[in-house]
C-alpha cells in the first residue's frame, strides 16, 4: 500500500482544486443556464415570445456543445481559455470548459423541468392578465423549483465526473490525482482512497439536493 | 356588457395544411350585465374555445370581442392584461399554484393588479370568509378535496372585484353533490355582488341550475339562444331537442312499449298549465281511463314545464274527444302509440 498520511496534504489540494471547478461551473450554470432554460421554453410554446428562428438557433447551440464529448471539448476551447485567462492550465483554466458543458446541460434540464409546469396554471395567469415578467418568475419559477434544483444536482454530480478529465489541462481534482497516482503509478490504495472520497462527495451532493427538492416541493409533504 | 361578434376561430391542422380545424364558425352573442349566461354543447363543440375568446387566451380568426364597448381584439397587450384585470376565470382542473398556501392563490389576481400589501392583507379574508375557506388559509392545494380546490379557484377569480367571471367547465371535474354546492355558490354571488357571470358545460342540468339565458352550440356553430326556460320548454334545433329530452330522460322500460294496450302520448306542460289538472278533467269528462306510466316536472326559476308519458284506455271515439281535450288545453301531445 502506498504512503497514506503522506497523500493526504495531495488529497486536500485535490479536494481544494475540485471544489473550485466544481464551484464555478455551477455558479456558471445557475447564472447562464437557467435563462437559457427559460429562453428555450419560452420561445417553443405559444406563450408570449414564441420564436422559431430563436429557438432553433438556441437548441443547436446546446446540442452542439452536448454532442462533443468533454475531453474534447476541453480541448478545443483551449483557444477561449487562453483568451479568457491567458493560461491553458491549472483548475482556473479547466473551469472554462466545465463551465461551458455545463451551462448547455442544465439548460436542458432547466428547459424539461418548465416542460413539466402545469399549462393550465400558465393560461390562469395570463387569464389573470399577469405580464410576461410575472408570469416568469412568480408562476413558472415557482412551480418549477423543486424540478430545477432535482436538475441541479443531477448537473453537479456529472461535473464531477467531467472534472476527472481537467488533469489533461493540468486542472487538478480528486478525479485527475485517481489518474495520475491510483493509475499511472499503480498505487491501487490512492486509487481507492480517492474513489471512495468522489463517492462520498457525490452521495453528499444527492442527499442536499434531494433535501432543497424536497423542502421547495410542497406537495410532497 | 359583453358582445360576441361573428366569432371564427381556426386550429391549424396536424398536418400544418391550410385547411385547419374550424372550431368556432361565425359565433354571435350577447350578455347583459348582471346575468348568468351559458354556452352549452357536446364536447368538442367549441363552447371552450369560444369562452376562451372573451378573454382571448384564444386569438379569433376573425370576429369583434366587445366588453363595455371596447373592442378587445384591437388592444396593445398592456391594455388587454388591464382588461383581464376585470374579468376573472375559473377552470375545470382549478388550475391552482401548487407550491403555494391557499392564502397566496387567492391573492394573485391582487398582486397582478399591483395592490398594496396592507389592501391585499384585508382583502384575502374576506373573499376567503366569501367561499367558505377562511380556516384553510394556509393549506396547499393539494392538501384540499376537488370542491375546496374551485372555491379557491373562485376566490382568486373575484379577488379583484371582475366585472365578469367566466367559468370554463367548472363543475366537470367534481362529483354531483360537490357539484352543486359549487353552482350554490356562482348563483350566490352573482345574486349578492350582482357579478356577470358567462358559464360553459355540457349539461343542461348545470344550465338549467344556474343560468338565465343559454346558448346551444353544436359543431362550432351556436344553433340556438334564448332563456333557459323558452329553450327547455320550446326546443327549436333537433340538437336541443336531444340535448332537453336526455336531461328530462323519460325513456320507457321495452315491455311497456312493447304490451300496450290503449292510446300511449307524451304531454309538454308549461308554466300554470302543469298546475291544472287537465287529464283528471280528461278522463272525467270523456270516460277514459287514464294511466301515468313515466313524468317529471321541472321547475325553471319559479316556472314549471312538465313532461308526462300516459295511456289512454276506453272507446276509441271517446279516446279520440280525450286526446283532442288534452291537445287543447297543453303545450304540446306527441301520440308514441295507437
Amino acid at each position: 500500500m502506498a504512503d497514506l498520511p503522506g497523500l493526504l496534504p495531495d488529497l486536500l489540494n485535490a479536494f481544494k482544486e475540485t471544489f473550485l471547478m466544481l464551484g464555478v461551473s455551477t455558479g456558471f450554470a445557475v447564472a447562464f443556464g437557467v435563462p437559457l432554460g427559460f429562453f428555450l421554453f419560452i420561445t417553443q410554446r405559444r406563450l408570449f415570445w414564441e420564436n422559431r428562428a430563436a429557438n432553433l438557433i438556441g437548441n443547436f447551440l446546446i446540442n452542439l456543445i452536448r454532442s462533443v464529448p468533454f475531453v474534447i471539448l476541453l480541448v478545443l476551447l483551449l483557444p477561449l481559455t487562453q483568451l479568457l485567462l491567458k493560461t491553458t492550465i491549472g483548475p482556473q483554466a479547466a473551469s472554462v470548459p466545465l463551465s461551458v458543458a455545463a451551462i448547455a446541460f442544465y439548460a436542458r434540464l432547466v428547459q424539461g423541468s418548465l416542460c413539466e409546469v402545469d399549462p393550465g396554471v400558465i393560461e390562469a395567469a395570463q387569464a389573470f392578465g399577469a405580464p410576461p415578467f410575472m408570469i416568469i418568475r412568480g408562476v413558472l419559477f415557482r412551480e418549477a423549483l423543486p424540478g430545477l434544483l432535482r436538475g441541479l444536482t443531477v448537473t453537479i454530480i456529472s461535473l464531477v465526473g467531467y472534472s476527472a478529465m481537467a488533469g489533461i489541462v493540468g486542472g487538478g481534482g480528486i478525479g485527475d490525482l485517481a489518474i495520475r497516482f491510483g493509475y499511472y503509478r499503480y498505487q491501487t490504495g490512492v486509487m481507492v482512497v480517492t474513489v471512495i472520497a468522489l463517492v462520498i462527495l457525490v452521495q453528499v451532493i444527492q442527499v442536499l439536493g434531494d433535501y432543497l427538492a424536497r423542502r421547495a416541493d410542497i406537495k410532497a409533504k | 356588457m359583453l358582445e360576441l361578434k361573428a366569432i371564427s376561430v381556426a386550429f391549424p391542422s396536424a398536418g400544418g395544411a391550410e385547411a385547419g380545424i374550424q372550431a368556432v364558425r361565425d359565433a354571435s352573442l350577447t350578455v347583459q350585465r348582471g346575468e348568468v349566461f351559458g354556452i352549452v354543447g357536446s364536447s368538442g363543440a367549441g363552447k371552450s374555445t369560444l369562452l376562451r375568446c372573451i378573454n382571448l387566451l384564444e386569438r379569433p380568426r376573425s370576429g369583434q370581442v366587445l366588453l363595455g364597448g371596447t373592442d378587445l381584439t384591437l388592444l396593445p397587450p398592456r391594455e388587454l392584461r388591464l382588461e383581464r384585470q376585470r374579468i376573472g376565470m375559473i377552470f375545470q382542473h382549478f388550475n391552482l399554484m401548487h407550491t403555494r398556501t391557499v392564502w397566496d392563490n387567492a391573492a394573485f389576481a391582487l398582486k397582478v393588479a399591483g395592490r398594496s400589501r396592507a389592501e391585499i392583507r384585508r382583502r384575502v379574508p374576506e373573499i376567503l370568509a366569501l367561499v367558505g375557506l377562511s380556516d384553510k388559509a394556509k393549506a396547499y392545494p393539494d392538501q384540499l378535496s376537488g370542491g375546496q380546490k374551485q372555491r379557491v379557484g373562485i376566490a382568486r377569480a373575484l379577488a379583484n372585484h371582475p366585472d365578469l367571471l367566466l367559468c370554463d367547465e367548472p363543475t366537470s371535474a367534481l362529483d354531483l353533490e360537490t357539484s352543486a354546492s359549487i353552482l350554490g355558490l356562482l348563483k350566490e354571488i352573482n345574486q349578492k355582488l350582482g357579478l356577470t357571470i358567462v358559464i360553459i358545460s355540457h349539461e343542461m342540468a348545470v344550465i338549467k341550475a344556474v343560468c338565465d339565458r343559454v346558448a346551444v352550440m353544436d359543431n362550432g356553430r351556436i344553433v340556438e339562444q334564448g332563456a333557459v326556460y323558452d329553450i327547455f320548454a320550446r326546443p327549436g334545433h333537433p340538437f336541443t331537442r336531444e340535448l332537453v329530452e336526455r336531461t328530462f330522460n323519460l325513456d320507457l322500460p321495452e315491455r311497456h312499449l312493447n304490451a300496450i294496450n290503449g292510446t300511449l302520448l307524451k304531454i309538454l306542460f308549461l308554466g300554470d298549465k302543469a298546475e291544472t289538472p287537465v287529464l283528471f278533467e280528461a278522463a272525467w269528462r270523456h270516460g277514459v281511463a287514464v294511466n301515468i306510466l313515466h313524468g317529471k316536472i321541472e321547475y325553471i326559476g319559479d316556472r314549471a314545464i312538465g313532461l308526462l308519458v300516459v295511456s289512454l284506455t276506453g272507446a276509441a271515439a271517446q279516446v279520440g274527444e280525450a286526446v283532442a281535450f288534452i291537445r287543447a288545453n297543453t303545450e304540446r301531445v306527441e301520440v308514441l302509440h295507437g
